[in-house]
């Protein structure tokens, strides 16, 4: 049988180490996609999933790779499949980590339960795998070499040999008889149960379900001294089965296949981030697999959110504003302005959120999405004034731009929030028409909010887009962002159309009330 | 065991979590005056009164079988007091012995099989009493509630059965030590412990310690290995965590049994309470006729307001309402006129008689309505988040989630904190698609304009009322039938309280604040 080799679930080709030593890109902080990571990967980051989140892909075909993983585990039939072997796998961890910790007699038996959760967990995913309509290489990949593992002769007559030494473990039933200081052991002899005999007598009072007065006993293993004698002396009465499970643990030491261990910690990516999305399309928010691109003339996205926002938005039962961007052809460059609070940065940074959730091989916050792969993201965003910092805030500015744009490729991406409020509206332009201008003609896709309207039209290949209010009060905030030249209004409706209160209404409400 | 006092079939609900139109309900009618009164500072009776208010019955049977319970608690008052003393002495007692019995640290299976055998002995000598009881005055009740219970009681306590758990109480002392079994649990820790009948005689021990391993292996914990005996005991609590369990649960099954007992009765404890309270006041009171909700009744002689005259401690103004093929009812007039009042004693009425209890009236027939909603004009709202109106019409819409045909809804100067045009235009449609539905809508308005609108004739399905008011322009506070005339009288208010006016108009805040006053204050 040729043998199947198998190397990682998130990545055919090249997959790299990922781990401690992975760098944050500078952008996470100012698109809040620190937040979406911490969100994502939970306060324990119990798989070290972070460095995985730090590492944006570079070929659309690695992107394709994961979307496949991605689609197959949107059956909550798989899905359930990966976390239950996922919580095998935790379980064998914990089962070892105890054993350990304790005496000879208890650690034995826990490795005996670790590595029977291991080999159940494996034939059953394996299993599973094989009768799944899959259509990912990852998934598919793996199932064809759990299949060959298990198939292995080692593999099963270890598994039996456990499967015999627990059943003889389970068979064991002994008395304790205490009188005084004294305790004895033996074997069970059939005396009845005498707990049921009270419960029989006061079953007549019983109101429904009770609750039991008796707290819950610790449940832990660890055994106090008298239960640590109680256990050998019954290891004395039954010698043959604990000699057997002492010579196991001895010949299975480091049972677990590193293959299955790194799968055990890759797949996790995608749990963690559906988890993640679980609760935007809960809360009634579109989720999609964006088209990702090497090189795309227009990038779009519709009904799209920042992630960061709504989870926020969602968690406090607020809701959400859904936007649209597209950069079609020859456009490069994205001037946002309106009035302020009004959503005008949570824009800037959902731009940048979906490239960055995209090149990760993710889906993204969206009715639909088409995006290009990137080099890297760059931000700049106005900081606090740094007491210690002698240059002025203004030419803070242009250095971090200079430097920005030294950086910068025709394949970055660039978002600029608040460029030059410090100084004249006439300097700000002046200066900010020179910067937009590099941006232009090094062809990088770029988001820029400003105060400046003028800029939005100063040329063909901006497109000008306006934080909008409401129509009749000037004062609350749609939070829409929409294409259009710099300046803009809707409908009222009556305070009891509102309130769902007019005749019709009511009729309408009670009448499906009834059904 | 059940005490089904409160309902022929089913226990009383544990406590029930009132939805938000229920607060209303409380607040508008004034419930918290009835409730104190029937709960004469016991708090069980309080929650239990204040909760069977607001869970009315909707047929027929169920509020007759109450109504005779509550005719033979009126004719054995005493003895009903003294059942309920018995079941509240039993919960009280328990309060106590709990502090002394459970250790504040952890419920530890010993520590619960202590209490419950402490507690057990005081509750089996509660439940002879309790026998004794009924063989006593069971002859003397003639409800199916009663007779029930006190037939359950004298079949399900017999003497036998008494013995049978002094004979318990007896053997938990284990005089021969603790026998259990074991298995091996996770980690080879022992596990599933259950305490066995039968410890061997103590000879077969004391061959173990001889060498003879045969039957087993033995140890003994030396007397001064604190540790060692600490972990012994653990041990038996273990072994005898089943057992007291099974104890425990017992005890509580008993305890819930006279909780139980003295909820079924805290409801007639309180209609008691009340009945003696009105009655001391020279105020009449009857058993209502409840009707089917399509007959679309609702009559009354001498119907007054309950809480306001256990508020005020004398008799109050009555009135007779008929209104039976109604199924709206307009009530204008004169300000400070007794509308509201006559609105709350329409409310209370229903409320008692679909919880089975007598109602504030001489007599008193009406259909049974599916819930009962009241909408009176609140104050500013403190959160500011939204206008008055705005506010009004939120809680409206909150009325019109849960109304649904035969729903009873009481309306106090609603729509009026907009303009006359509009709230009329409102009410109009409000009112009409409610009514359209089959639900009865009583409001009380100033809207003149919409008063003014409504057909009431004779065959009519509306009915308008007028507070009284006489020549001079004293208020009689009666409610008769009548057409609404174009003033509420807000002038006579302010020219009592200001002086004459002369031809100066009141000034808007004035008027504002008199009517902010009428509406919260009712009649004082």
């Amino acid at each position: 049988m040729p043998s199947v080799d198998f190397r990682s679930i998130l990545d055919e080709e090249e997959p790299a180490a990922w781990d401690g030593s992975v760098q944050a890109p500078e952008c996470l902080a100012d698109l809040n996609l620190d937040q979406v990571i911490d969100a994502v990967v939970g306060a324990d980051d119990e798989y070290e999933l972070r460095p995985f989140f730090l590492s944006p892909l570079t070929t659309a075909r690695a992107v394709e790779y994961r979307h496949e993983v991605m689609r197959d585990l949107e059956s909550d039939r798989t899905f359930a499949y990966v976390t239950e072997f996922a919580s095998a796998m935790r379980r064998v961890r914990e089962q070892l980590a105890k054993g350990a910790k304790v005496n000879p007699l208890q650690s034995q038996r826990l490795f005996l339960d670790a590595l029977r959760t291991y080999s159940q967990a494996i034939v059953d995913f394996g299993e599973r795998l094989l009768n799944s309509p899959l259509n990912s290489r990852g998934l598919r990949g793996f199932g064809r070499y759990l299949s060959q593992y298990v198939a292995s002769p080692a593999f099963a007559s270890r598994a039996s040999a456990a499967d015999t030494l627990l059943l003889e473990l389970n068979n064991i039933t002994y008395s304790v008889h205490i009188k005084d200081n004294a305790v004895s052991v033996s074997r069970y002899q059939g005396q009845a149960d005498y707990s049921d005999e009270v419960a029989e007598t006061f079953a007549k009072f019983s109101q429904g379900e009770s609750s039991s007065y008796v707290g819950p006993l610790r449940d832990s293993i660890d055994m106090s001294q008298v239960e640590e004698r109680i256990l050998s002396l019954v290891a004395k009465l039954f010698p043959t089965t604990f000699a057997k499970l002492a010579e196991f643990c001895e010949r299975n030491h480091g049972f677990i296949d590193p293959a299955i261990a790194r799968f055990d910690r890759e797949i996790q990516f995608y749990v963690a981030y559906k988890a993640y999305v679980a609760r935007f399309i809960a809360g009634g928010l579109p989720i999609c697999y964006p088209e990702v691109r090497s090189q795309a003339r227009t990038v779009f996205a519709r009904d799209t959110y920042d992630a960061a926002l709504a989870d926020s938005l969602i968690a406090r039962g607020a809701s959400v504003v859904l936007n649209d961007v597209t950069l079609e052809d020859d456009e490069r460059l994205i001037v946002v302005s309106g009035p302020n609070q009004g959503g005008k940065t949570t824009f800037a940074r959902l731009f940048g959120q979906l490239h960055y959730l995209a090149g990760l091989g993710c889906p993204v916050p969206g009715r639909a999405a088409r995006l290009a792969l990137f080099d890297k993201i760059l931000t700049h965003f106005e900081r606090e004034e740094h007491v210690e910092n002698l240059r002025s805030k203004l030419e803070d500015d242009l250095l971090r731009i200079r430097d920005l744009l030294e950086r910068a490729t025709a394949r970055s991406i660039i978002i600029v929030n608040e460029i030059f409020s410090s100084t004249t509206t006439s300097d700000a332009y002046f200066l900010a028409r020179q910067i937009v201008e590099r941006i232009l003609s090094l062809g990088a896709r770029c988001v820029c909010v400003t105060f400046l309207d003028a800029l939005a039209s100063a040329d063909d290949r901006i497109v000008s887009m306006v934080s909008m209010v409401s129509p009749d009060d000037p004062a609350i905030r749609t939070y829409k962002v929409a294409r259009r030249p710099a300046g803009g209004r809707s409908y009222a409706v009556s305070i009891a159309e509102k309130h769902r209160l007019t005749y019709a209404r009511i009729r309408a409400r009670i009448e499906a009330a009834k059904q | 065991m059940k005490a089904h006092l409160m309902y022929a079939e089913r226990d009383v609900a544990a406590h029930i979590a009132l939805p938000k139109y229920q607060h209303d309900v409380i607040q508008d009618l004034g419930l918290q005056t009835i409730v104190n009164a029937m709960a004469a500072t016991d708090d069980n009776i309080a929650q239990v009164a204040r909760e069977t208010l607001l869970t009315s019955l909707s047929d027929i049977a169920s509020i007759r079988y109450r109504q005779a319970a509550l005719k033979d608690c009126i004719a054995h008052a005493e003895a009903v007091r003294e059942l309920h003393d018995l079941a509240v002495q039993t919960v009280n007692a328990e309060r106590r012995g709990f502090l002394y019995g459970i250790p504040m640290v952890g419920k530890t299976p010993g520590s619960v099989l202590f209490w419950a055998i402490n507690l057990l002995e005081m509750l089996e000598a509660q439940l002879r009493r309790l026998r004794r009881f009924a063989d006593q005055h069971a002859s003397e009740f003639t409800s199916p509630a009663f007779t029930t219970l006190f037939e359950m009681l004298q079949r399900e306590l017999s003497d036998d059965y008494l013995e049978s758990i002094r004979e318990h109480l007896r053997r938990l002392q284990f005089p021969n030590g603790l026998l259990l079994s074991a298995e091996l649990g996770a980690g080879n820790k022992g596990a599933n412990y259950v305490l066995r009948k039968g410890a061997a005689p103590e000879s077969w021990m004391r061959r173990l310690f001889l060498g003879d391993s045969t039957g087993g292996y033995a140890f003994k914990i030396d007397d001064r290995d604190e540790a060692g005996l600490r972990a012994l005991a653990a041990l038996k609590d273990q072994g005898v965590a089943l057992v007291a369990d099974a104890l425990g649960r017992s005890t509580g099954h008993i305890l819930a049994f006279f909780k139980m007992l003295r909820t079924e009765l805290a409801f007639y404890v309180g209609c008691l309470n009340l009945y003696e309270a009105l009655n001391s006041l020279g105020c009449p009171t009857c058993m209502p006729t409840p009707c089917e909700a399509a007959a679309q009744k609702r009559s009354a002689a001498r119907l007054y307001d309950p809480a306001l005259a256990l508020a005020l401690g004398r008799g109050v103004v009555e009135n007779d309402l008929g209104a039976d093929g109604k199924r709206l009812v307009v009530i204008t007039g004169a300000n400070r006129g007794g509308k509201s009042t006559f609105l709350r004693s329409v409310g209370l009425g229903q409320l008692m008689m679909q919880c089975g209890m007598f109602v504030a009236a001489d007599r008193f027939e009406a259909s049974v309505c599916e819930g009962l909603f009241t909408h009176y004009q609140r104050e500013e709202d403190p959160t500011m988040q939204s206008g008055k109106f705005d506010e009004e019409l939120l809680r409206m819409s909150g009325i019109v989630d849960n109304v649904q045909a035969n729903s009873l809804v009481l309306l106090n100067e609603s729509f009026a904190a907009t303009d006359a045009r509009e709230g009329a235009e409102i009410a109009h449609q409000v009112v009409s698609a409610l009514t359209e539905s089959g639900v009865t809508v009583y409001f009380v308005t100033h809207q003149y304009e919409f008063a003014q609108s409504i057909q009431a004739t004779e065959e009519s399905a509306a009915l308008l009322l007028l507070a009284e008011r006489r020549e001079d322009g004293t208020r009689t506070f009666r409610i008769m039938p009548g057409a609404p005339l174009h003033t509420s009288y807000a002038r006579d208010l302010y020219d009592r309280i200001f002086g004459r006016s002369g031809e100066q108009p009141p000034t808007f805040e004035a008027s504002a604040a008199l009517r902010a006053r009428e509406v919260s204050g009712g009649q004082n």
